[in-house]
């Protein structure tokens, strides 16, 4: 009996404010959905940094007019070296297959550079590539070698830019977030006071606090919920339609965003939104509803 | 009538212990009495009256930031069954002291006791269960619109976690007491400002309170509807209910001779058994 007035009394509450309602929900699922975003993000740069950790490799090129002998010199003192674990050779013909396999969709590119200008090029894998710095520090200034690259390096402005991004779409978060919590404060005050009447009876006949703000507390998670709900079918579409669809290539360059990071954040988003809506809703009616 | 005349001896049994008591003689009320009820069975009284339901001992309660009326170490000992009559210009703290004993305001000084419960030492939580041994009614009856009167006497006993099955049985029940049988299915606008109190004296007394306060009752009352709910007040007390009655009302005052106690600028400047406005 309870529970059906408590619930009767909810949806009343939300419909008789109803604009007030659209607009918490709609503010709170932006704001998750850029907390879903960022969350991924942050799972993702953790699972590039995986798949990449195997593979990534330290690249000495050499100068275009080095000797064999000192090209077979360099070799074993690589091979020799403690942090190396393997060392392939890699001759200016076969850089220029690769480069032609890395390019070929842009012919033009691959037209344009002459199989002579790509340096011959020792590719080393590392026993730790941590220690690339060491290796690259022993032999920069060698003879013979032009330059000692680090793939890492290369990979680390994508994490930054990972980064950057992750910070932005949580700044969004938290903005959209502070403006969906002063509106569910709202809400509930307007809602307390459209029932006023009420409240003042039950604390009257001594109904007990936690049911005189049960109808608020709820009302707010409620529209929490929804709201999550909302922002998790957002972060699902913008998976199918932005990084499956439109946009795949460019996205292949990395691992896909799997499916199961993205379920994993319904329940995430529904706790996250529900929790802090209900104690918004609770700190709201301490204020509203004195005893 | 002859019943009216009854008590020859000294009504207040514990006038010692409050100086403004003024000890009447029954004999001397009969004058009064066309329109009193019944006289309290005194044997059966007394018993009762070993047991205190209001304590008020030096209480003290300022508003330093309002004009609100204020209230100046007031001492006030209620009996089991007692029908008090607080009266006192406008302004004068009575509703501060109703506030009080409802704990909706905490006294600066002073002790609050009623029944077993220190109320100046109750925790917050504790509160509503407080209250639901004191039944209130006031002078805008505080309805509910959308509900009917039974709705609106379920909704006391709903409210506080009473099975549906209780309401079902005790609802009707209590409409009958209050003299609105058949009346049950009525809307709050439906029913007359002598029924819509009715209804609320029936909500106060459902859960069959200690102490059932009453803050100007008869306020938005014509006189005769006004004497039906003093009636029904009345028929309250004799269950042993202790009620505590704000008014401005001298006639019903003067013609239930209950104990009267007076209030000025937050002080008691009277208090005497079955006294009269003055």
């Amino acid at each position: 009996m309870r529970a059906k007035y408590v619930m009767s009394e909810v949806f009343l509450g939300l419909w008789r404010n109803i604009s007030m309602t659209v607009a918490m929900i709609i503010t709170m699922a932006v704001s998750l959905t850029m907390l879903g975003a960022g969350l991924l993000l942050y799972n993702q740069v953790d699972v590039i940094e995986d798949y990449y950790q195997t593979n990534l490799e330290v690249v000495v090129y050499l100068q275009r007019d080095i000797s064999e002998e000192r090209t077979a010199q360099l070799e074993s003192e690589l091979k020799a070296s403690p942090y190396v674990e393997t060392v392939q050779y890699e001759s200016k013909e076969k850089a220029y297959e690769r480069f032609q396999e890395t390019f070929k969709d842009t012919p033009d590119l691959v037209k344009s550079v002459d199989a002579e200008v790509l340096p011959s090029a020792f590719r080393i894998k590392m026993k730790n590539i941590d220690d690339a710095d060491k290796l690259i520090a022993e032999f920069q200034d060698a003879e013979g070698v032009y330059q000692v690259t680090n793939q890492r390096e290369i990979l680390q402005q994508v994490f930054d830019i990972l980064g950057g991004a992750q910070r932005l779409t949580l700044i969004v978060a938290l903005v959209q977030g502070v403006a969906a919590l002063m509106l569910v404060a709202n809400t509930i005050q307007v809602a307390a006071y459209s029932r006023r009447r009420e409240v003042a009876i039950m604390k009257l006949v001594g109904a007990p606090n936690w049911f005189v703000q049960a109808p608020f507390v709820l009302e707010a998670v409620f529209a929490g919920v929804i709201g999550a709900i909302f922002a998790f079918a957002t972060l699902i579409a913008a998976k199918f339609l932005v990084i499956d669809g439109q946009f795949e290539n460019l996205f292949s360059l990395m691992p896909p965003i799997s499916m199961q990071s993205i379920l994993i954040l319904l329940p995430i988003l529904v706790g996250v939104s529900a929790f802090i809506s209900a104690v918004t809703a609770w700190i709201t009616l301490r204020f509203n509803i004195k005893v | 009538m002859g019943r009216l005349t009854m008590p020859t001896s000294p009504v207040r049994l514990k006038s010692c212990r409050n100086p403004f008591v003024v000890v009447t003689y029954g004999a001397e009320t009969a004058e009064y009495a066309t329109l009193v009820l019944e006289p309290p069975d005194r044997l059966r009284f007394s018993a009762d009256r070993l047991r205190l339901v209001i304590q008020l001992e030096g209480v003290t309660k300022h508003y330093p930031r309002s004009n609100r009326p204020s209230v100046e170490d007031v001492n006030v000992f209620i009996d089991k069954g007692e029908f008090v009559f607080f009266i006192g210009p406008t302004g004068a703290g009575k509703s501060t002291m109703i506030k009080l004993l409802l704990r909706e305001e905490v006294p600066d000084k002073g002790k609050i006791s009623v029944g077993d419960i220190d109320v100046t030492r109750l925790r917050r939580w504790k509160v509503p269960a407080y209250r639901r041994s004191i039944g209130c009614v006031f002078q805008d009856f505080r309805l509910l619109p959308n509900r009917t009167a039974a709705e609106n006497v379920a909704f006391a006993l709903e409210v506080i976690g009473k099975p549906r099955s209780v309401a079902r049985r005790v609802v009707p029940e209590v409409l009958e007491l209050v003299g609105l049988g058949g009346k049950e299915h009525r809307y709050p606008h439906e029913l007359s400002g002598g029924e819509q109190q009715r209804v609320a004296v029936a909500r106060a007394f459902v859960n069959r309170p200690l102490l059932l306060l009453a803050d100007e009752p008869t306020g938005n009352l014509d006189p005769d509807t006004s004497i039906e709910i003093m009636r029904l007040l009345d028929r309250i007390s004799r269950t042993g209910t202790t009620i505590l009655m704000v008014t401005h009302d001298s006639n019903i005052v003067n013609q239930m001779r209950r104990r009267v106690i007076e209030i000025e600028n937050g002080q008691i400047v009277r208090d005497q058994a079955r006294g009269v406005y003055g």
